[in-house]
């Protein structure tokens, strides 16, 4: 697939970096990425789908492949989550399986051929298309914010209203600081979300970048750029393969820590 | 009186530096620490090899705590090196 659009490489890129889009209403408030949200949530179906079948057809006896396979994902998730929280992980060891699983699918659309599913939806009709969802900062502020949520409700749970108040207002400096003591835990907290966020965008865009950079390169029209950026995509491929896997890893294990700090006593 | 070239040429080449200043020392900075951790790693590893797949997942999980920042500011870098929207305020006001 070669640089379609006119206009060079620039060109190029921001072609590739507009989303799918729909309007509602006035205003730009109501616009709709129906690139993000179809890939994602395709994506989320399908994984528990497959996941449901393992599980529905799992045996006590000899495991077959799939089974295996979704064995060895369950309990690795689960060993983290049991080395960083010790209590009821009832509802964190799902969650982090479901974090773990499904950035890491969505992280992987990275690696398919940048052009393929763009080209394919173009054939649909669809004039702009980006395939990866946590290239999109809507998307990761999502999950992290529902992190956000659930560590404040596991905070109010484990020490009660009036006990996350009192830590709150007196915790870094005691009970005569109270203003600023709130205001460091307003950015301790707030902190926690945009951070989270902002490693998986950071890291799913600049890949993604680099991709379409180096497509530029395929699209030069020397045939020594074009050896070149074969060797680039390959090499610049394995490493956002490893990249890809360590952070949908971080994302789960640091999102599994933030709510386990939220259950501890000072 | 500058002409647009001028007002164009000199954006460019500012924010050629700061994308490369963005990049390199944002790699420089990711690099250091990450030789500093990895020759921990194996240091401790060698002390105490039965350790080594607890300190494998948390150097992992290191690894990209350190490459996060420096690949958010290449993606900022990349970002104003390929359509640089100050640039585009420019053209924007000469139309």
């Amino acid at each position: 697939m070669m640089i379609e659009a006119p206009g060079g490489l620039s060109e190029y890129i921001n072609h590739h970096l507009k989303n799918l889009t729909i309007h509602f209403g006035g205003g730009s408030f109501w616009t709709v990425q129906l690139d993000t949200l179809g890939v994602s949530v395709v994506i989320g179906v399908a994984l528990s789908a497959l996941l449901w079948a393992c599980a529905h057809r799992a045996t006590s006896g000899v495991p077959s492949r799939g089974q295996a396979f979704v064995e060895l994902l369950v309990e690795f998730v689960d060993g983290q989550v049991k080395d960083v929280f010790h209590g009821d992980t009832r509802l964190l060891g799902p969650l982090a399986l479901t974090i773990f699983v499904w950035v890491l699918l969505m992280n992987l659309m990275d690696v398919m051929p940048l052009d393929v599913i763009p080209y394919l939806m173009g054939l649909a009709g669809a004039e702009h298309f980006r395939a990866v969802p946590t290239s999109e900062l809507n998307t990761t502020f999502a999950m992290s914010l529902t992190v956000l949520i659930l560590t404040i409700f596991y905070s109010f749970k484990a020490k009660g209203a009036s006990g996350y108040m009192k830590e709150i207002f007196t915790v870094p400096f005691g009970p005569w600081l109270a203003p600023f003591n709130l205001l460091m835990n307003l950015i301790e907290l707030l902190s926690k979300p945009l951070s989270l966020s902002m490693r998986l965008f950071g890291n799913m865009y600049a890949g993604e970048l680099l991709f379409m950079l180096i497509a530029g390169l395929l699209g030069a029209g020397s045939t020594i750029l074009f050896g070149l950026g074969v060797f680039g995509y390959l090499a610049w491929g394995i490493f956002e393969l490893l990249i890809i896997v360590i952070q949908a890893f971080i994302f789960m294990v640091l999102s599994v820590v933030y709510i386990a700090m939220a259950q501890q006593h000072h | 009186m500058e002409t647009l070239q001028q007002i164009i040429g000199n954006i460019q080449a500012f924010t050629a530096i700061g994308a490369g200043l963005m990049v390199g020392l944002g790699a420089l900075g990711a690099c250091i620490g990450m030789g500093v951790m990895g020759s921990k790693f194996l240091e401790a590893a060698g002390r105490q090899p039965e350790l080594m797949p607890v300190l494998q997942s948390r150097m992992f999980l290191l690894v990209g705590l350190i490459d996060a920042s420096f690949i958010i500011s290449l993606a900022i870098g990349l970002f104003f090196a390929f359509s640089n929207p100050l640039l585009q305020a420019v053209v924007k006001a000469a139309h």
